[in-house]
C-alpha cells in the first residue's frame, strides 16, 4: 500500500511514427506541489492528458489514486486548464454551481474578494478574479489530485501571491498537486522541479538539479552595443542583462578570444545559469541531434 | 533620441486607466513596462504609439513611419504566409525589390523563421507568430519599437529568442518600450517601470531599484501582521517598512531576513500601496 497519488511507470505515447512522450517515469506524493517545466513539443501536455486518463498510453502504466484512471477516481482530480475553462456568458455564481453539480458536491463559499462579484458575467471580470473562479470550481470537492496549466500567467504580483497562497493550502490539506509552467518565478514556488525535453524526462529535483552543469557568462563592457553585435555575429547564444551582456553555456575563454578580435575590452565572469538557459541548451542539442 | 510620456493621464469614461505616468525611451536602450492584467500597460504603449489620446500630457514621439508597433494580438494575417505578411508590411513603408529581399532572409534567419517561410501564418506556433509579428514591427528600421507582451504565454525557448532580437534592435540604436507581465524579464532591461491601476509603482534600472527599495523583508512559517504578508513556497515573506523589529517578543523565534528580490520588492510596494489610507 503507497500513497503515491499518481504514478507513471516507462510511459511511453506515440502519434503515428512521432514519439511525443518517451519512456517517462514520475510521481506525485500528498502534500508537495511538483513543477513540470518544459519548452513547446517537449511533451508536458501529452503525458498530462496522460496521467489525467483523457489519452490511452501507447506503452508502459499510469496509476491515479492506485490504479488506472476511471471515471470515479478522475472525480478526485481537480484541474484547471490555461483557458480556465469558465463560461464567460455565465455569472461567478452560476459557474460555481455548474461546477459543484458535475461533481456532485456543494458550490464553494465565494471568499471576500469575490463577494461583489457574484452576479457579474465571469467574462466581464478581470483576469486575476476569473482565475480566483477557476480555482474555486475546480477544488470544491477537495480533490486529492490538482493539475494546474499556467496557473498565474497574466496576473499583477499580487494577485499571484494570493493565488499561490490557494495552492499551498491545498497541499497543506494533503493533496497533491502538479503545476505546469513556463514562469521561472512560478516554479521556484515549488517543491520539485521535473524538466521535459523532447518526450523524455531529462532532470528531476531542485532549481540547482535543473540547472545541472550548464552555466553562463555575464560579459561587461564600455560598449555593450557593439560587443553585442560582434557577439551575435559569432552565433552564440547572446542575451541582454541590464548593461551587461549574457552568453549561456559558453566557454569564457572563447569569447574573450571574440570580443579581443574585435577591440573590444570587456571582464567575463562565469555565472550559474537559469532553468530558461539550460532550457535553451536542451533544445539547441535536440534539434542538433 | 530620446521619446517619452510625460505626465500622461488617460481615462476610459470613469475609469482611469493612466494616472499621472511618466516614462522615457532613450535610444539604445530597452524599458520593460511590467504589471498585471489591467494595470495601464497597453494603454501606456498605445499612448506612445498615438493610439490613444490622452487627457493630460505630453507625448514625444518619432513620426508615424519611424515608429514600430506590435500589438498584443497577434500582429500578423492568419490567412497570409509568413513570407506574404512581411512583404504586405514592407510594402506600406516603401520597401521593395532587391532591398526588400535582402532585408526579409536576415530578418527571418535571426528569428529562425527561414524555414517557415511558405507557411501560413494560422499554421505557425505561438512563438513563431511572436517572432513573424516582431519582424513586422522591425522591418523598416524604427527608432521607436512598441512591443505589446511580445511573450506572454510563450515557451521560455522561445522568449529567448525573442529577447535576443529586442536586445539586437537597441544594439542597433532603436529605443525599445516593451510590456511584459514576467518580473524576469523586467530585471533584464536597463531600466523597469513597475505599473500598479495605472500609476508607477516603481521606476528605473533594476540595481537601483533594489538599492532604493526602502524597509526590511523577513520570511517566517507564521507572519505577524497578515495584511503585510505573502507566500513564497513553504513559507511566507513580510514586509516591514518602517524596519523589522530586531528581535523576540516582537519577531517570532525562527524569523530570518531576506534579501527581496523583484517579485518582493513589486509585492511589498503594492501592499504599502494598498495598505496605507490613501490621501
Amino acid at each position: 500500500m503507497t500513497d503515491t497519488l499518481l504514478r507513471a511507470m516507462h510511459v511511453t505515447r506515440r502519434f503515428g511514427a512521432f514519439t511525443a512522450v518517451d519512456d517517462v517515469s514520475m510521481q506525485l506524493q500528498p502534500g508537495e506541489v511538483a513543477g513540470l517545466l518544459g519548452a513547446n513539443g517537449a511533451g508536458k501536455t501529452t503525458l498530462i492528458r496522460m496521467l489525467l486518463g483523457l489519452i490511452a498510453v501507447t506503452s508502459g502504466r499510469v496509476d491515479l489514486l492506485g490504479a488506472p484512471p476511471d471515471r470515479e477516481r478522475r472525480r478526485r482530480l481537480g484541474y484547471v486548464p490555461q483557458g480556465l475553462g469558465l463560461y464567460g456568458d455565465l455569472t461567478v455564481r452560476e459557474n460555481l454551481s455548474f461546477s459543484a453539480r458535475a461533481y456532485g458536491t456543494a458550490a464553494a463559499a465565494l471568499p471576500p474578494g469575490l463577494r461583489e462579484h457574484a452576479d457579474v458575467l465571469v467574462r466581464e471580470l478581470p483576469l486575476g478574479a476569473q482565475r480566483q473562479v477557476a480555482f474555486l470550481a475546480a477544488l470544491a470537492h477537495s480533490p486529492g489530485v490538482i493539475v494546474l496549466d499556467e496557473p498565474t500567467s497574466g496576473v499583477d504580483a499580487l494577485a499571484r501571491a494570493a493565488l499561490w497562497d490557494t495552492i499551498r493550502a491545498q497541499a497543506e490539506r494533503g493533496a497533491g498537486v502538479l503545476v505546469t509552467t513556463h514562469y521561472m518565478q512560478e516554479a521556484q514556488q515549488c517543491d520539485r522541479l521535473l524538466l521535459m525535453s523532447d518526450g523524455r524526462l531529462v532532470a528531476e529535483g531542485s532549481e540547482a538539479d535543473i540547472i545541472g552543469s550548464t552555466t553562463a557568462v555575464a560579459v561587461r563592457t564600455g560598449d555593450w552595443a557593439r560587443a553585442f553585435a560582434v557577439l551575435a555575429a559569432a552565433g552564440v547564444p547572446v542575451m541582454l542583462a541590464g548593461r551587461a551582456i549574457r552568453v549561456a553555456n559558453a566557454d569564457p575563454a572563447g569569447l574573450a578570444e571574440v570580443l579581443k578580435g574585435a577591440g573590444i575590452e570587456a571582464s567575463l565572469q562565469p555565472v550559474p545559469a537559469t532553468i530558461s538557459e539550460r532550457m535553451l541548451m536542451l533544445s539547441r542539442q535536440g534539434k542538433a541531434s | 533620441m530620446t521619446y517619452a510620456v510625460r505626465s500622461a493621464t488617460v481615462r476610459f469614461g470613469p475609469a482611469v486607466a493612466l494616472d499621472d505616468v511618466t516614462v522615457e525611451v532613450p535610444g539604445g536602450s530597452v524599458v520593460a513596462v511590467v504589471g498585471g492584467d489591467g494595470a495601464g500597460k497597453s494603454t501606456l504603449l498605445r499612448a506612445l504609439a498615438g493610439e490613444v489620446s490622452l487627457d493630460a500630457g505630453t507625448v514625444q514621439a518619432p513620426p508615424r513611419e519611424r515608429l514600430g508597433y506590435l500589438p498584443a494580438s497577434s500582429g500578423s494575417w492568419a490567412a497570409l504566409t509568413v513570407t506574404q505578411n512581411i512583404d504586405f508590411v514592407a510594402g506600406i513603408y516603401g520597401l521593395a525589390g532587391d532591398e526588400l529581399a535582402a532585408r526579409r532572409a536576415e530578418l527571418l534567419d535571426r528569428a529562425g523563421l527561414t524555414p517557415a517561410a511558405g507557411r501560413l501564418a494560422a499554421q505557425l506556433s505561438g512563438g513563431m507568430r511572436r517572432k513573424l509579428g516582431f519582424v513586422m514591427a522591425i522591418v523598416h528600421r524604427p527608432d521607436l519599437l512598441i512591443l505589446d507582451e511580445p511573450t506572454t504565454g510563450i515557451d521560455p525557448v522561445s522568449r529567448i529568442d525573442l529577447w535576443r532580437l529586442v536586445s539586437e534592435a537597441a544594439a542597433s540604436g532603436a529605443a525599445v518600450l516593451m510590456s511584459t507581465t514576467y518580473l524576469d524579464e523586467a530585471e533584464r532591461a536597463g531600466h523597469l517601470v513597475v505599473l500598479d491601476r495605472g500609476r508607477v509603482l516603481v521606476q528605473g534600472p533594476y540595481d537601483r531599484v533594489r538599492a532604493d527599495f526602502a524597509g526590511d523583508i523577513t520570511q517566517a512559517s507564521q507572519p505577524v501582521r497578515a495584511e503585510w504578508a505573502w507566500r513564497r513556497g513553504r513559507v511566507r515573506h513580510e514586509y516591514w517598512p518602517g524596519g523589522a523589529p530586531s528581535a523576540p517578543p516582537d519577531l517570532p523565534p525562527g524569523t530570518t531576513a531576506v534579501e527581496p528580490d523583484l517579485e518582493d520588492i513589486v509585492i511589498a510596494l503594492s501592499l504599502a500601496r494598498r495598505n496605507t489610507v490613501p490621501s
